[in-house]
């Protein structure tokens, strides 16, 4: 567990104009090879994709150089052929968001917990788990949050069919009818 | 005495719906907590991909029962940038108008049940009055007093009606002067005060570390308020003030009623500039496209905090997936921490100046 780093004495609450793409430079020069690709979306909203192995390392940089002390959400996708897992890390200082999609294969579906970083992650890890299905290694109690203990499936993957079409029964079907 | 565990919930006055805080206690003293969620879960982000983009509007209305407008305006937004529309400027005006009205009527609320939740029966009277005045004003908008269905992507579902404006501004200044009233009922009420002050404390560095957001983080004095920090729609031409709790001492109950309180005033003000400054007439809405592909998302500051909805889209006319972040799910994380050391009694006090929402928590 780590110590919440101290605040910095009053944000100034306004955005700070051409943020994203110091950013993206910051965050290009460092990870450069690893990165999958990186781009600025619109101001300050940064995207990048890397792959799992290398997702401490980033969050990490971002925490601790570059002050995102904010963890926003955790976002789990299913891709049927991988997962990825997206993380929305938020700066107060500067209004700057960037966006983490880290890259996990369909067949391991284990990622590294990012609590030790921020503590917000603690929720929506488990989340995260329970609707998909997503293992968050070392986090420190991956239960199921939102649906009951006993729960068998993980109902956001794809493969967890859910009926498209009509989804009431109609008077004449009742009767016996088409 | 050996420690035990309390459940407070599900079924209990102070839930406000429907989930269980479980509180281990050492005498009258909480040593732990733990918030356990998930009675409400409808499962919003599977059923809402199978409807399409537009439909999931009404839905997204029935995330949070009392502010639905600021959260079906967070999808539109949000699916309004992958599909790239522009919302045109008077519809970007409108969209903070009926969001501010919105944040009115949901504070209003919340100090309905917050005054209950004190014993102070009065205060869910006068705020029920008050929020009859702005439940009128989004029905002359939209139609409904509840679930409203009134942002769209790209604009809104439909202009004010005419002299809008002028109702607007009766009713606000009718409102401003009832607030002084408000005023000497909580903030001059010894019990009150007793009640809040220095209850429920969050340290600045453990409410950013946990998540918090909103109203909340603000109480801790940390000057954070996503409509100046990262502007949507037009904000950025609104001149307000974010509520920041200004004393030495923040983080408790009592800073975070100050700061909804305050915010109430704030909000007016923001409704009346607004008219001063949207062009009167034009288009409130532009025409989107049924199929999207790739992947946008949006972040406002709604009544409890920040509301994000990342939206991804395969080319078809449907969300692939939609993840809803909720502010109150991320602070319910956090109250542990505001439990511990207090009271058994105090619980109702500080989980009441959170204000909970179960419907958008549990998703």
């Amino acid at each position: 567990m780590s110590a919440a780093t101290a605040p910095t004495a009053g944000y100034a609450n306004r955005p700070v104009a051409g943020i994203e793409e110091e950013i993206y430079a910051q965050l290009v020069a460092r990870f450069k090879d690893r990165l999958a690709w990186a781009r600025v979306v619109r101001p300050r909203v940064v995207a990048i994709a890397i792959d799992r192995a290398h997702l401490i390392e980033v969050c990490t940089y971002l925490k601790e150089a570059l002050a995102f002390e904010h963890l926003s959400c955790i976002t789990a996708i299913d891709w049927k052929d991988h997962f990825e897992s997206v993380y929305h890390v938020s700066n107060w200082h500067n209004g700057c968001i960037v966006q983490v999609t880290a890259r996990i294969p369909y067949d391991d579906p284990r990622i590294a917990s990012v609590v030790p970083l921020w503590h917000a992650a603690d929720y929506h890890e488990r989340e995260a788990w329970d609707l998909m299905g997503i293992v968050y290694d070392g986090h420190p109690k991956l239960e199921r949050i939102l649906l009951p203990k006993d729960f068998q499936f993980h109902p956001l993957r794809k493969d967890f069919a859910q009926e498209v079409d009509r989804q009431y029964i109609s008077r004449r079907k009742l009767k016996g009818g088409k | 005495m050996p420690e035990f565990w309390v459940n407070m919930g599900p079924q209990h006055p102070m839930t406000h719906g429907l989930w269980n805080m479980r509180v281990k206690v050492d005498g009258e003293t909480i040593t732990d907590a733990e918030p356990e969620i998930g009675y409400l879960h409808r499962g919003y982000e599977k059923i809402m991909e199978v409807r399409e983009f537009e439909k999931n509007v009404v839905l997204t209305d029935r995330l949070c029962y009392v502010s639905s407008i600021t959260w079906s305006h967070v999808y539109c937004l949000a699916v309004g940038r992958m599909m790239g529309v522009e919302v045109p400027e008077r519809g970007q005006w409108l969209r903070v108008v009926s969001l501010e009205l919105q944040r009115v009527a949901s504070h209003l609320m919340w100090l309905a049940s917050y005054g209950p939740d004190l014993g102070l029966l009065t205060g869910l009277l006068w705020a029920l009055r008050e929020r009859e005045l702005f439940l009128d004003l989004i029905q002359l908008m939209s139609g409904m007093r509840m679930n409203q269905n009134y942002p769209r992507i790209g604009g809104v579902r439909n202009d004010v009606p005419e002299n809008f404006d002028a109702m607007c501004r009766r009713s606000i200044e009718h409102f401003l002067g009832k607030l002084k009233g408000y005023e000497k009922l909580f903030h001059e009420s010894k019990i009150f005060l007793m009640r809040t002050q220095g209850v429920g404390k969050i340290s600045a560095a453990n409410a950013i570390d946990w998540g918090v957001t909103g109203p909340n983080l603000r109480a801790c004095g940390l000057n954070v308020d996503l409509r100046r920090l990262d502007p949507y729609e037009t904000y950025e031409e609104v001149d307000f003030e974010p509520q920041v709790w200004r004393g030495a001492d923040g983080g408790d109950s009592y800073a975070r009623f100050v700061c909804r309180f305050n915010e109430l005033r704030e909000s007016c003000g923001i409704i009346l500039q607004a008219f001063e400054k949207m062009p009167k007439t034009g288009a409130y809405r532009t025409k989107a496209p049924r199929r999207a592909e790739g992947e946008g998302f949006a972040r406002t500051e709604d009544s409890r905090g920040e509301a994000l909805f990342y939206v991804v889209g395969d080319g078809d006319d449907r969300p692939y997936r939609v993840k809803i972040r909720s502010p109150v799910f991320s602070t319910m994380a956090a109250t542990p921490i505001l439990l511990r050391g207090n009271k058994l009694a105090d619980v109702v006090a500080i989980l009441g100046s959170v204000d909970v929402c179960v419907g958008e928590m549990d998703k």
